[in-house]
């Protein structure tokens, strides 16, 4: 047994990759001997050479775009996009051809790409370094989206995604990868596309995924001292979105609150809401909540404790609802 | 007309507009390979004239014609290897029938009856056709960089244009292209107009010249000229294929019809400089070379005309008969396994899967 942080986490996953199958490649600005800024790639080139764990220019367009050359060379690119905010030049190349190579070459060529991009807000970032991209990319058919929210699941989400056959936009809730998980690392456990319930109770299920996460289990503990009881589910993937989990949840409760930090407006909580309401309709006995960033820019370090919910906002939700 | 810059940088040109030689003409090439270049591009511009003719008879449903490129295509994609790899924009329809991809597949682009890959880019060694503009520069270095940590002594060769060129793209690639070295051949076809934009408007300093600034060579070559084209391209390619990195080549030819059939050229260009470029039509060119030198005679014209004749029929008569794919491909394909939330939506709207 270890304490991992997530930072730990990702990068055991990525040895463990580069070491388990020689066509992994991995590349971005700064992830040589630097490591990356987050140092989610330390000690990678050193182990593995500059062939296979290399420095690219500033060109978020080339990572991306190289990522299709080198795939369809027989490469398996991961690809490290510094921060979310700096990854909006390479949207391009990841809608245009990531998504759609598939589909374009009729189901002969496939992107099995995964493209990390350390987002999300929580660590008084400059502007540009808070911002949740989820939606641009859940609303492009032929990604997977994928959000760890514990080291150990992080482990497994990253090496599912980097086997994965298609390519997968994984992105790490950057105020949770000095977190620590205590366990082995192992792919044993859910896929992508799975759901897990990360707490249970009776009387509302929360449903959130990657820093929100632990923020919802803070809120269920605030709450159970009131006796209130909430599940909790972490949702993990947002493509493919465990539609059936869901459902499940709200069903077995009657009340949903979903959290997410991305503003409110065509949010994940827009699709979760309309999937409760064709799943579970029938079950629901208060409107569902959202608790949600507003639909403004990412705030200056000083403001986001406002900006992001809290442990506050999300109690006071799931009271509304419970006591609907 | 679309050379006003080239006074900064020397053109390569082998055989002048009339057909006269006034460069070394020995490429390296059999009198059986000279001959074949004629036919191909004989062959190419009967096929892009009977796409021109079934758009607008309704059988294809927007189609970009190349008409007076066909050897900066059939040249450069001629110096390729088996192995090379070609990542072409969407006018390159001359540059895949030299490398033998099914061109009634290919055609299924334009049929509307499937994307840009349909048919498969792998086993043909040409990547799909690609719209969104310059982007497929930066594949094609990345599979350069792939073959290069393979170690195989192959080259890939991205196709653009001179509005290509004004992309962020064009430039990452070939910064990228550079800095690893990546064994490249960035073929830049200056055909003079981005749909209506002319190059005067497009860029301030020749294509070709840029190449400096990245690290590596840049030539500009009479476009129109198979035998240059041929000859720079193939140099090109032995420089990568030797370790030796990325070159820039940029095709001076001109695109003599209209950016496509949706497309009226004659609403921002004049007759006269259509005219002018017309004198400089590389088959005619070619052609009187070739007679002149001996190579062939009038019967082999004849007979090439006849057999593209044959050719082009038979091509029609495939992509005429082609119908409406299953609609159950639009599911197909999205991903390697299609997640339930996509199985259940399939179910939906065909009432399967």
């Amino acid at each position: 047994m270890v304490e991992l942080t997530m930072v730990a986490a990702l990068n055991t996953a990525l040895r463990d990759a580069l070491a388990g199958d020689p066509r992994t490649l991995v590349f971005g600005e700064d992830v040589g001997e630097l490591g990356g800024v987050f140092r989610v790639t330390e000690g990678l080139q050193s182990e593995f050479g500059r062939e296979r764990v290399f420095n690219t220019p500033i060109a978020e367009a080339g990572i991306a775009g190289i990522c299709v050359g080198l795939a369809m060379a027989g490469w398996r690119p991961i690809a490290e996009m510094q921060f979310e905010g700096f990854s909006y030049p390479s949207l391009d190349q990841v809608i245009s051809h990531l998504a759609k190579y598939r589909e374009r070459t009729r189901g002969r060529v496939g992107v099995p790409a995964v493209i990390r991009i350390p987002s999300f807000g929580g660590i008084k970032g400059k502007e540009h370094h808070g911002e949740s991209p989820e939606t641009y990319y859940v609303h492009t058919a032929g990604l997977k989206v994928v959000v760890p929210s514990s080291p150990l699941d992080a482990y497994r989400l990253l090496r599912l995604s980097i086997d994965d056959p298609d390519p997968v936009i994984f992105l790490e809730p950057k105020s949770r990868y000095w977190s620590k998980e205590t366990g082995e690392p192992t792919l044993d456990g859910p896929g992508i596309g799975r759901a897990r319930t990360v707490r249970d109770g009776g009387s509302c299920a929360v449903i959130a995924y990657g820093a929100m996460v632990t923020r919802c289990i803070e809120a269920a503990e605030v709450l159970s001292a009131e006796g209130v009881e909430v599940s909790v589910l972490d949702l993990r993937s947002l493509v493919p979105l465990d539609v059936e989990a869901i459902g499940e949840a709200v069903r077995a409760t009657g009340r949903a609150v979903v959290v997410h930090e991305a503003p409110l407006t065509l949010g994940m909580g827009a699709e979760i809401v309309a999937r409760i309401v064709e799943e579970a309709f029938d079950h629901l006995e208060a409107p569902i909540a959202r608790v949600t960033g507003p639909d403004v820019p990412y705030p200056p370090a000083s403001l986001e404790h406002r900006y992001l919910p809290s442990v506050e906002r999300i109690s006071t939700a799931v009271r509304k609802v419970v006591s609907y | 007309m679309t050379e006003t810059a080239s006074a900064d940088v020397p053109t390569v040109r082998l055989v002048d507009h009339d057909g006269a030689v006034v460069g070394d003409v020995d490429v390296g090439l059999a009198d059986d390979d000279l001959r074949e270049l004629l036919r191909l591009m004989i062959r190419c511009r009967r096929l892009d004239r009977e796409c021109w003719a079934l758009q607008r008879q309704g059988e294809l449903t927007v189609y970009p014609p190349f008409e007076g490129q066909e050897a900066a295509q059939v040249g450069s994609a001629f110096a390729l290897g088996g192995e090379d790899f070609v990542f072409p924009s969407f006018r390159e329809l001359a540059a895949a029938i030299v490398r033998g991809v099914d061109v009634v597949e290919y055609l299924q682009y334009h049929r509307g009856t499937w994307h840009g890959g349909p048919y498969d880019p792998i086993a043909s060694r040409f990547a799909p056709i690609c719209v969104p503009v310059a982007t497929q520069i930066v594949h094609a270095v990345g599979w350069a960089m792939g073959a290069k940590l393979d170690g195989i002594p192959a080259c890939s060769l991205a196709y653009f244009g001179d509005g290509s060129a004004s992309e962020g793209d064009f430039h990452e690639a070939a910064n990228m292209a550079a800095v690893f070295r990546a064994p490249v051949v960035l073929f830049c076809q200056n055909n003079g107009w981005a749909i209506s934009v002319p190059s005067s408007e497009q860029y301030a300093a020749p294509i070709a010249a840029r190449a400096a600034g990245y690290g590596f060579p840049g030539v500009r070559v009479d476009g129109n000229d198979v035998l240059a084209v041929f000859a720079v391209t193939k140099e090109a390619v032995e420089r990568a294929r030797a370790g030796d990195g990325p070159t820039l080549i940029e095709a001076m030819t001109y695109r003599v019809g209209s950016h496509s059939t949706a497309d009226d050229a004659s609403r921002y260009r004049n007759d006269a400089e259509v005219e002018a470029w017309r004198q400089r039509d590389p088959i005619d060119r070619y052609r009187t070379y070739l007679l002149g030198s001996g190579v062939i005679d009038h019967a082999f014209v004849r007979a090439c005309d006849e057999e593209a004749a044959v050719w082009v029929a038979e091509i029609r008569a495939a992509v005429t008969a082609l119908g409406e794919p299953p609609a159950s491909e639009m599911f197909d394909h999205a991903y390697a396994d299609p997640p339930a939330t996509l199985r259940r939506q399939r179910r939906e709207l065909l009432g399967d899967g």
